[in-house]
């Protein structure tokens, strides 16, 4: 799969390729495209039903939350995430919430009822993962592989700067520019993913980057997937595949550009 | 009648929050119902000694009140504040590498303490950091010999005689110029700037990362927090308010999205990744819901003047920690109790993401925070009563003491009792301040700053 608009190298491993993956990119579509607005009418009317442990009047009110969310608790919170990853810089802090209390009520809807509904280490979040069905695993797996890529590229662009090592406290930062931060880079990127049909999409990479002699060969350690080993921040000199990388992320901006069309 | 304002007010103090009663003051900003986005208020901020006071807006504006120096024996109020100096601070960025607008709007400002005739303060927003030196000046030089009083220089030829320049007086003239700038040194947005006690050193925080600068130096900060996850997917918590201890200068505080507070010290290794000490409250189980989280998340950190206590705001309600005591807050105050059975819908319009900051009073005996509606609350520490206030410009005129408010939770609503459904969420006091050493406090609404006073004689 590759040129895969955002410049991803390499094939990706089966199910891991997070928001390029149709069933992701499916799942946010349809929950997107489902809410025509009888549908919003019919889920604020579940609300309302579902949330009666939250009228003021029940006596049940102070009590422990029943144990399964209603599944419209469910849905708006994919809309505030799929809200929250379109910013073009998004709110991290709105995200991490947001995230967190979904994987809460994925939680609490999964089919095995001993599961506990706060995973509170951060192990535990990955042994959850585990336990969903394959479309929430493919809804963090994206998730987490957005915010992956916000590091990658960052540590990329932080490389050439110089530091002191005079032996001051901490860790110098040095004046340079930040890190390309691909969550922003992405977000409207991604946007146009969701918004257009990811067929359309491959028709317009211009491969002649990948085929050309000067570029070295994708390394897949370059651009791991969510379960491979930590990132390429500790690599301080921007080396041949991480301009590779950075090559593709813009010519995949520049290919989102051009109008699609048929025979280009 | 001096002397018997200046009895109770040596009686009271500055503390007392429900034994002094709060006036309406003044009201600053536009009056109409239509709030142009870049008036929106964001910060605001006394400075040490509570004769200027700062706000900064949505469209990267600082405006700085001074308070009148009022004739103590004949003033039947202490001084108004007036607009003293207005500047653009920061100015909407693009960043052209990531295709992206930088926001202009003031996140914080933080005042240095005076040491010359010039005041200084920092203005952050979301990426930059800058030192502002606010002068005076009341002169200007006259008599040049080369130059007209209109500047066109004169002919050398013509000069026969030599003068001295003398200065004149002239308009008071406030002047407000950038003398530093700190950039590029946060990823993320900076949520929260705090001076050291050295005066020479000062943090700021975005989400992920904490740098130490030294007000001197621009080109180089050092990090000493970095909660940045290996793998961004592990990312669970974010910084969320971080504040340097007012007298402790290697000891700094920062909050968390989860509802955790760490101490760290400086002095025990250059990167502060291990906190001295981690202060978290457990959950009660019997109020937990899936928004157990998002309400636990801490908005604001503020330590208190003697450097006893901190205090932090989540949610629905204040706490008041013992630096010497971590396993729970010392003191807890429920701002909105009433809003907890609402969480799911103000999960679905956003307004539980909302960020509310607290305050001190000068002698920490009193701690205020903003509500919904326009309201805010004090919580009298000593007397442990609560009040709740409203800002608002209807019946509102200057010296009138403001009626203490009621929301009614369930059941049946009393004459003068607001209903919870009544509320307006688009009503938000999320910015307070009070005068380090009177009772004067300054209060902001979306768009208008408030001053109230207590009542003199």
């Amino acid at each position: 799969m590759k040129g895969r608009g955002l410049g991803r190298q390499g094939v990706p491993a089966a199910g891991s390729s997070g928001r390029f993956d149709p069933r992701v990119r499916q799942m946010m579509l349809s929950k997107g495209l489902k809410r025509k607005r009888e549908e919003e009418e019919e889920e604020k009317e579940s609300l309302a039903v579902d949330a009666w442990w939250l009228d003021p009047g029940h006596p049940a009110v102070a009590q422990a939350p029943p144990a399964v969310a209603s599944s419209s608790l469910f849905d708006l919170s994919v809309l505030k995430l799929h809200h929250s990853l379109r910013q073009s810089e998004p709110d991290l802090r709105h995200l991490v919430l947001v995230v967190n209390t979904l994987r809460r009520i994925q939680a609490s809807m999964a089919p095995t009822a001993a599961l506990p509904p706060v995973p509170s280490p951060p192990a535990a979040p990955g042994v959850a993962d585990n336990l969903l069905a394959s479309s929430d695993a493919a809804l963090s797996a994206s998730m987490a592989s957005l915010l992956e890529d916000l590091s990658h590229i960052e540590g990329l662009s932080q490389a050439p700067q110089p530091l002191a090592d005079e032996g001051p406290p901490g860790r110098p930062t040095g004046g340079a520019s930040p890190g390309l931060g691909a969550l922003d880079l992405l977000g409207p990127a991604t946007g146009c993913l969701l918004d257009d049909g990811f067929e359309g999409l491959f028709e317009d990479i211009d491969t002649s980057m990948y085929d050309s002699e000067l570029w070295a060969p994708a390394s897949e350690g370059l651009k791991p997937g969510p379960e491979d080993g930590p990132g390429k921040e500790e690599a301080p000199e921007l080396d041949e595949a991480e301009l590779d990388y950075l090559m593709d992320v813009l010519v995949g901006t520049q290919a989102l550009e051009r109008p699609p069309g048929p025979g280009r | 009648m001096f002397l018997k304002f200046s009895l109770r007010s040596m009686f009271y103090g500055a503390g007392g929050g429900n034994d002094i009663q709060w006036c309406f003051s003044q009201v600053k900003g536009a009056v109409d119902d239509d709030v142009a986005e870049a008036d929106i208020i964001s910060t605001v901020e006394f400075n040490h000694s509570g004769e200027l006071l700062a706000t900064g807006d949505k469209g990267g504006r600082v405006v700085i009140f001074q308070q009148e120096q009022e004739n103590k024996i004949q003033s039947h109020s202490r001084g108004e504040y007036n607009v003293y100096s207005t500047f653009q601070s920061h100015e909407p960025e693009f960043d052209y590498l990531k295709s992206l607008e930088i926001e202009e709007k003031i996140n914080k400002i933080r005042w240095l303490p005076q040491k010359n005739a010039a005041q200084f303060l920092l203005s952050t927003n979301d990426k930059t950091i800058k030192l502002w030196k606010i002068s005076e000046r009341d002169k200007r030089p006259e008599g040049y010999n080369l130059k007209e009083e209109d500047g066109r220089y004169r002919d050398p030829t013509t000069v026969t005689t030599l003068r001295v320049p003398v200065f004149r007086p002239m308009d008071l003239m406030v002047e407000a110029s950038p003398r530093r700038i700190f950039a590029n040194a946060h990823t993320y947005h900076i949520n929260s700037i705090s001076i050291n006690s050295d005066y020479e050193t000062y943090l700021s925080a975005d989400d992920l990362r904490i740098n130490l600068w030294h007000l001197e130096i621009t080109d180089r900060s050092f990090n000493i927090v970095d909660i940045k996850p290996a793998n961004m997917e592990e990312l669970t918590e974010v910084i969320t308010a971080a504040e340097f201890h007012p007298n402790s200068c290697n000891t700094f505080v920062y909050s968390s999205s989860k509802g955790t507070i760490r101490l760290c010290d400086m002095r025990a290794s250059a990167l502060c990744d291990r906190h001295s000490k981690l202060f978290e409250e457990p959950e009660d189980p019997s109020n937990r819901s899936f928004f157990s989280e998002i309400i636990s998340s801490i908005s604001d950190v503020k330590f208190s003047h003697s450097g006893r206590y901190m205090m932090t705001r989540d949610y629905l309600s204040v706490k008041i920690w013992d630096l010497n005591m971590e396993n729970r807050p010392v003191e807890t105050y429920q701002v909105h109790e009433y809003l907890r059975s609402k969480l799911c819908s103000l999960y679905e319009n956003d307004c539980i993401f909302d960020k509310f900051e607290c305050c001190w009073n000068g002698s920490d005996s009193v701690v205020m925070t903003g509500s919904y509606n326009n309201f805010f609350r004090m919580f009298d520490r000593n007397t442990k009563r609560d009040i709740t206030l409203e800002a608002s410009r209807e019946n509102n005129k200057p010296r009138t003491v403001l009626k203490p408010r009621k929301v009614c939770a369930s059941g049946k609503r009393k004459k003068d009792e607001i209903s919870v459904d009544s509320l307006d969420f688009n009503k938000k006091i999320l910015h307070t301040a009070w005068h380090p050493k009177e009772n004067i406090i300054a209060v902001a609404t979306t768009n208008n700053l408030y001053i109230f006073q207590d009542k003199v004689n």
